[in-house]
């Protein structure tokens, strides 16, 4: 087995540790390389098909690109696909900062739309090598009745044994993908042959690293036109993964207080 | 060269590297444990440096820090200035640090901070092939020392190599060196661990390291280097027997597919596999995937597959699919050493919830026979376990299931406990009582509506083990069924349990070694004794060559059971061999076979002996019949039927 069969095979057996072990779930799809890379392991796992719906909570401000993807392969894919808005910029937190206040009506429409559906377990394609405080997460990550997430109170997670036993009313983020690298993700996309958004390729010497709202991502400076291309290009840059994302920048902890209430 | 690599990719489970041209090199895990400034971050920076396996520019990036801050240059700078760079950039729980020798490929498991010590302790120790145990010259073995070599002990790593470092502060003296030996290895023997090298060095100055310089001129041992380059890999996974845990079944269309992950061994459509705590047997159809399926060839550990089977059996998450003969053993009685992460100590009486692999089962602790802090390593009182204590327990489950000990299977025999729904707690499976009736937890057995006395004015008999053991061929098997035929005859109700026809389905998934050769008597006497507790006559065929099993089977079968002696001498059984099994196993096509070797121990105390070139069958069977009279199993006079009514 090489590298990329083994990630492959850890996630596969997290994804069926959730179907098994928790009642109601779904998938978070952020229409993002690292969602659609979730989805075809999902589909891996339960042989074509994923038997649980996909989620998009849309905050209305994804590229146009992004739309069109998601409208193409919710279908081809056969996906039960759930499209779930946010509520106004008014409904949030005024203390945020401008960016961080934007990404938090994401949180408040994944509250809203776990009261509709009461789900238990919900499928994130988070990994630690983005960002520090997803790098302390577990697998199966327990989330208080608010959604909120104690990172001082997590339960030990050894050995590929989960905690699956969120309370009464509470749920469980669930991270098939969290061992997994940036590189790792554009590798195993080539090697599966998975459709992408042209956004993550180079035009006019930009390309998107990270794909989130219009109002909030920005391009980073870069040449890499095909997928072999940024795979040259991460092992030389010193630039983070998510760089362009405003929100991370606008004061130290706000990212971490985004998580802390609910935010992926 | 990337060097720290984080812990979160998965083990590779066949214990070796890809080598870009194709080879492959052994991967050993370790560990370096020793009292705290024994030298312990010195020694890996030495070793990293020794083994060429520093990024370029790194030594002299140090060299020109601690000249900056007009220090003297050290080589735990090295590691510092690693664990610093992992600070600040991608942090994980434990890591990991690569280096090489000749001709393995070494991983070094990091388990820093006191705090979580234990936590880390285990989960990256466990995982350790071996270890190297580091020991201040001038403070020589000290308690630390010593709580190490019992924690080496408690996770069962048994390579343990042992550097005496900083041998220039004692001079490089030899009798200081021998004084240290001596001490150490006596203590880890006393634990049942023979080190596999005892090294003097000076890490600070390379001695021992890489090189036996003149200063140690004395020692002709290895070096560390060379003690690392023979540590042994831990057996690969995929050599061990298949163990696939059961995930789940899907049937999202017209196929029934079997999921989970292969946690050791290999299979292939086609083989024969059994489905542990059941015992069933079917044969693979299909290794099933997506988007090409079926695919071919042999699917080994690690891998996350989906199988269909080619029959319909009633399979559930947690059982275990095996190869018959390999099969993991079903046990509702272990015996564990765990470590305890829960606010509430664990006590004896204690209900709890176990997962083995995908398998739960409640749980209740029998007893608690060890209880240690291993910061302390003072056993306490034995009563309970506090948090972060390790201990061995006795636990009692109340469904049934299929593991293996840890030293024969890492990854099916470890288990964690969980209590109000949070893990609790993890350890190693030291062993399993297959034999030992469990603990009735919430078992309730259901009687039967009939009385026995019912039973036995319909047949004119009590309900009776009927035991027949001997050599092969001398005779068992036919009286076996003469004395069925004439116990029907007369209206009663014998049932025939032949060893060789269970063995062909009951007990298929047993072997001939000592072990399964007593499992298979148990379940011979278990079934037979609860036909003779319904009122029949079970008429047992079976070898049975130990005399301790069939001690055994006559405790379980109690006072229903009867004894016979098929006394045949052994070459008239060979003479006889009717199923060629003598001629076979002479040729020694025929492994663990009873009769040549004389294993076979004779009945002390039978209730009858026959000799069957002696006796026809009929003068046999009336023999059996007439010991089954004289010892209360058939009636004399004929019962009347009507006081029963």
């Amino acid at each position: 087995m090489d590298h990329l069969d083994q990630l492959e095979a850890q996630s596969i057996y997290i994804f069926r540790e959730a179907f098994a072990r928790l009642k109601k779930i779904a998938l978070l799809w952020s229409l993002g390389k690292d969602s659609n890379v979730m989805i075809w392991l999902a589909r891996k796992a339960f042989f074509g098909r994923m038997p649980f719906p996909a989620l998009h909570v849309d905050t209305g401000k994804k590229f146009p690109e992004m739309y069109r993807f998601r409208d193409h392969y919710g279908k081809e894919w056969e996906l039960d696909l759930r499209v779930e808005p946010c509520p106004p910029i008014d409904a949030v937190d005024p203390t945020l900062p401008p960016a961080a206040r934007s990404a938090a009506r994401k949180t408040e429409g994944l509250k809203m739309a776990l009261a509709k559906y009461g789900f238990d377990g919900l499928i994130a394609g988070i990994r630690r090598d983005e960002e520090a405080t997803r790098a302390k997460e577990r697998v199966f990550s327990p989330r208080g009745l608010e959604g909120n997430w104690d990172v001082r109170d997590q339960p030990p997670e050894f050995w590929d044994h989960f905690n699956a036993s969120p309370p009464q009313g509470a749920h469980l983020r669930i991270h098939p993908i969290l061992h997994w690298t940036e590189a790792d993700i554009w590798a195993y996309t080539k090697r599966e042959n998975i459709p992408i958004i042209p956004l993550y390729l180079s035009q006019n010497g930009k390309r998107y690293r990270s794909l989130g709202d219009q109002d909030i991502t920005n391009p980073v400076a870069s040449t890499a036109s095909s997928i072999d291309e940024i795979l040259v290009e991460l092992e030389q840059t010193k630039v983070p993964e998510r760089a362009g994302r405003a929100l991370d920048h606008e004061t130290e902890d706000a990212f971490e207080r985004l998580r802390v209430a609910g935010y992926l | 060269m990337n060097m720290i690599v984080t812990s979160a990719s998965p083990a590779t489970p066949n214990g070796t590297t890809s080598m870009p041209n194709g080879t492959t090199r052994p991967q050993v895990r370790i560990v370096i444990v020793g009292h705290v400034d024994h030298g312990k971050s010195t020694l890996v920076g030495r070793l990293l440096h020794e083994t060429g396996s520093l990024p370029e520019g790194k030594l002299e990036m140090l060299k020109a820090v601690s000249a900056r801050r007009g220090m003297p240059f050290e080589w735990s700078f090295l590691l510092d200035a690693l664990q610093t760079e992992r600070d600040q950039g991608i942090t994980i729980d434990t890591t990991q640090i690569r280096f090489r020798t000749n001709s393995r490929d070494i991983v070094l498991i990091d388990a820093p901070g006191h705090a979580e010590f234990l936590r880390n302790m285990i989960t990256g120790a466990s995982q350790a092939d071996g270890a190297v145990l580091i020991i201040d010259a001038l403070e020589g073995v000290r308690d630390q020392t010593r709580r190490h070599g019992y924690l080496l002990h408690l996770l069962g790593v048994k390579q343990v190599a042992i550097v005496v470092n900083k041998m220039d502060r004692v001079d490089f003296g030899a009798d200081r060196f021998k004084e240290i030996s001596d001490e150490i290895t006596a203590h880890l023997q006393g634990l049942g661990v023979t080190p596999t090298a005892v090294i003097p060095i000076s890490a600070r100055d390379g001695d021992g390291v890489a090189e036996r310089t003149d200063r140690i001129g004395w020692y002709k041992g290895p070096t560390v280097v060379e003690a690392l380059d023979r540590l042994e890999p831990a057996r690969p996974l995929e050599a061990l027997a298949l163990r696939l845990p059961v995930q789940a079944i899907y049937k999202f269309d017209d196929r029934r597919i079997v999921a989970g992950r292969i946690e050791s061994g290999s299979l292939a459509a086609g083989e024969e596999i059994v489905i542990m705590p059941a015992g069933k047997i079917a044969k693979i159809k299909s290794v099933e995937s997506w988007p090409v399926t079926p695919v071919a060839g042999r699917q080994g550990a690690g891998r996350s597959v989906g199988i269909t089977l080619d029959r319909e059996l009633f399979i559930e998450r947690g059982d275990i699919i095996a190869h018959a003969g390999t099969s993991p053993r079903e046990t509702r009685r272990l015996r564990a050493r765990i470590f305890w992460l829960h606010d509430k100590p664990l006590a004896k009486g204690d209900q709890l919830l176990v997962r083995c692999g995908p398998k739960e089962s409640r749980a209740t602790v029998v007893a608690i026979e060890k209880a240690v802090d291993p910061g302390e390593l003072e056993s306490s009182e034995n009563k309970a376990i506090g948090r972060n204590y390790v201990g061995e327990i006795d636990i009692s489950l109340s469904n049934p299931i299929a593991t293996d000990p840890y030293t024969e299977n890492p990854r099916t025999g470890r288990l964690v406990i969980e209590v109000s729904g949070r893990i609790a707690g993890g350890g190693l499976v030291l062993s399993v009582d297959a034999g030992q009736r469990a603990v009735p937890v919430d078992i309730v057995p259901v009687e039967s509506a009939l009385r026995p006395d019912e039973r036995s004015a319909r047949y004119q008999h009590n309900g009776a083990v009927v035991w027949l053991t001997g050599l092969p061929a001398s005779g068992k098997s036919t009286l076996a069924r003469a004395l069925e035929r004439r116990l029907f005859t007369n209206g009663g109700s014998p049932i025939l349990l032949d060893g060789d026809t269970l063995r062909a389905g009951l007990n298929r998934d047993l072997g001939f070694s000592a072990a399964d050769r007593s499992e298979n008597i148990r379940r011979l006497a278990e079934v037979a004794t609860h036909l003779a507790r319904n009122g029949h006559i079970a008429i047992v065929a079976a070898v049975s060559p130990a005399r301790e099993d069939r001690a055994a089977a006559r405790r379980i079968a109690d006072t229903t059971f009867r004894e016979i002696h098929v006394a045949t001498p052994a070459e008239v059984c060979e003479d006889r061999d009717p199923k060629g099994h003598y001629k076979k196993a002479r040729a020694g096509a025929l492994q663990s076979f009873t009769g040549i070797l004389n294993d076979y121990e004779k009945p002390e105390a039978a209730e009858l002996v026959i000799d069957t070139s002696r006796r026809t069958v009929a003068e046999a069977a009336d023999e059996i019949e007439q010991m089954l009279k004289t010892t209360g199993v058939l009636f004399d006079e004929v019962v009347d039927l009507a006081a029963n009514i």
